[in-house]
């Protein structure tokens, strides 16, 4: 199922806001169209990590970072294009950015930056990204009303059809479902299964059953060092390798 | 709190809410009561022998001929919203530009520069402007465009500007700082340029402080007075190109209201011009209010 040739890889990764290092140095691999958990409580660096894949760490005064990300073998830091970087790796962050365009205009914008015109094709993909975030049924009757006027929830779903909308390879889901309800949550889980054929997919989480139901390796990261990384079935074992993995996983301390 | 202050509190919030009503109902106040002394003194005449017609369509402006009385306001309106307007054709651009600019691109230190640069400008006394268009800009104009005179409507629209300028640049950069960054970084993470984020993204959202920042821009062109009673040339008639001289409604009443004698006609239609300037930013104001809420209700 899972090709075993690196969609990402991160070598020797140290990243610090100022003199505060927040990564201490990790390497690791992420496969072709994987479901690859990131999980560990707050401040451990995961949305960090994630910004720095997408170099969007960049806009931030003071972030740096020494080591190396590469995406498909390139370096992040030497791509020639940047833009076309960031329309590789679709991002979701925790609590829903609406764009303050209509839902409509909220899909369509990355296909437009990226340069369609016509409006049949952005009106299909306007609607298969609805459709897989699980949004299309709610909204297909009032499209041109303002994103930010649908529910937390909705808007969340806006935000993954949006990330889907250019077609990413790779798709970040940062926590994504602390502000959606626990059955729309199994619906996009549902969908993310799917995507699974065509992307690869880094599933950030403080739901540890959210890795253990969806991911195929999960990455346990705590306070800027990588405690664990092993098969799902491993880290939710009851014998990972590692004692803390362990005692996170099982809610004995984080 | 101590026990026996507990039972004050009551009182306190409710002191401290009629305070707060107070200063929200005092504005509105004030600006009736204003109203209502602008256009008592004007009322006499308005209902006697005001002919609006004339006011309206006339160029003849004769408040003190002996003979023929003549109170002919159109080359006045005309000439407020010629400058008004090339002002704001210079300053809106320009002052958006800048503050884009001072928002988006400019590194952190020139910013700050930039900022108590511009906040000096905009305290700029309105008669030391009025000073630069009678002699700077009247010699420059006079020489680069070889126009006879440099006192004319171009002059006054570029010291207008110059005023307008810094009130945009501030008003549109806070408006700006205010859109949250998860939007450019929503926006950047989609792929898309510095450019589409500014023109697709940070304009839009940003736009009511925008239009605010516009608003107040024009308020302060219409309104201004002394500034183009210095640079404009003061001259009654139609302008038929922006090197010819104008004069403003504004203009007209700081230069004529000491000369007229209280409650004479002359006095009274000089404020009716104060009850027209009044209703143009009052319309100005709702057409503002209109459109925003336009684009908002989408």
């Amino acid at each position: 199922m899972v090709e075993q040739t690196p969609k990402i890889g991160v070598r020797e990764l140290r990243l610090s806001y100022g003199q505060h290092e927040v990564l201490h140095g990790i390497s690791f691999e992420i496969l072709r169209n994987e479901i690859f958990g990131i999980i560990g409580p707050a401040q451990s660096g995961k949305t960090s990590l994630l910004r720095a894949i997408n170099r969007t760490l960049e806009f931030t005064a003071g972030a740096r970072y020494s080591g190396s990300i590469t995406v498909d073998g390139e370096e992040v830091g030497k791509v020639r294009n940047v833009y076309e970087l960031r329309r590789k790796i679709g991002m979701v962050a925790p609590l829903p950015v609406g764009l303050p365009l209509t839902i409509y205009d909220n899909v369509a914008f990355a296909p437009r930056m990226g340069g369609i015109r016509q409006k049949g094709s952005i009106d299909d993909i306007v609607e298969r990204c609805l459709r897989q975030a699980a949004l299309w049924d709610e909204v297909k009757d009032r499209l041109h009303t303002l994103g930010t006027r649908l529910s937390g929830g909705q808007q969340q779903r806006l935000t993954i059809a949006r990330a889907l909308s250019h077609q990413p390879e790779i798709l970040c889901l940062d926590e994504f479902s602390i502000a959606i309800d626990p059955v729309t949550t199994m619906r996009i889980e549902e969908v993310l299964k799917e995507l699974r054929q065509q992307m690869t997919i880094i599933l950030v989480t403080n739901l540890v059953q959210q890795a253990r139901r969806l991911a195929d390796r999960t990455m346990f990261l705590f306070e800027g060092d990588i405690i664990e990384l092993d098969r799902s079935e491993v880290i939710f074992s009851n014998s990972p390798a590692q004692q803390k993995t362990y005692d996170y996983v099982n809610g004995i301390f984080g | 709190m101590t026990p026996g202050r507990r039972h004050l509190e009551p009182l306190k919030e409710w002191l401290i809410e009629r305070f707060i009503w107070l200063c929200g109902v005092s504005a509105i106040f004030f600006v009736f009561a204003i109203f209502i002394f602008v256009f008592r003194e004007g009322a006499d005449y308005f209902f006697s022998g005001f002919k609006a017609g004339e006011f309206f369509t006339s160029i003849e402006w004769y408040p003190t001929s002996r003979t023929h009385v003549r109170y002919g306001a159109l080359a006045l309106i005309t000439g407020t919203f010629s400058v008004s307007f090339l002002a704001m054709f210079l300053a809106v651009p320009f002052g958006l530009g800048a503050a884009v600019f001072i928002s988006e691109f400019c590194p952190p230190r020139l910013k700050e520069g930039l900022k108590i640069v511009i906040e000096l400008l905009a305290a700029i006394p309105s008669v030391v402007w009025g000073f630069i268009g009678l002699t700077i800009m009247n010699s420059l104009i006079v020489r680069l465009f070889n126009a006879p005179i440099g006192l004319n409507m171009f002059n006054g629209a570029i010291i207008l500007a110059l005023m307008s300028v810094p009130i945009i640049v501030s008003i549109g950069e806070d408006a700006l700082k205010a859109v949250p960054d998860s939007y450019r970084e929503a926006a950047v993470a989609l792929g898309c340029t510095r450019w589409q984020m500014i023109f697709r993204v940070l304009l839009p959202a940003a736009r009511n402080g925008l239009l605010a920042a516009v608003m107040l821009g024009i308020g302060r062109a219409v309104g201004e007075t002394m500034a183009v009673l210095m640079a404009t040339g003061h001259s009654i008639r139609i302008p038929h190109g922006v090197l010819e001289p104008v004069r403003t409604l504004t203009a007209t009443i700081a230069a004529e209201l000491g000369e007229a004698p209280v409650h004479s006609d002359h006095y009274q239609v000089l404020f009716i011009i104060g009850i027209l300037l009044f209703t143009i930013t009052f319309v100005i104001n709702i057409t503002a209010d209109f459109i925003v809420r336009g684009i908002g209700r989408k």
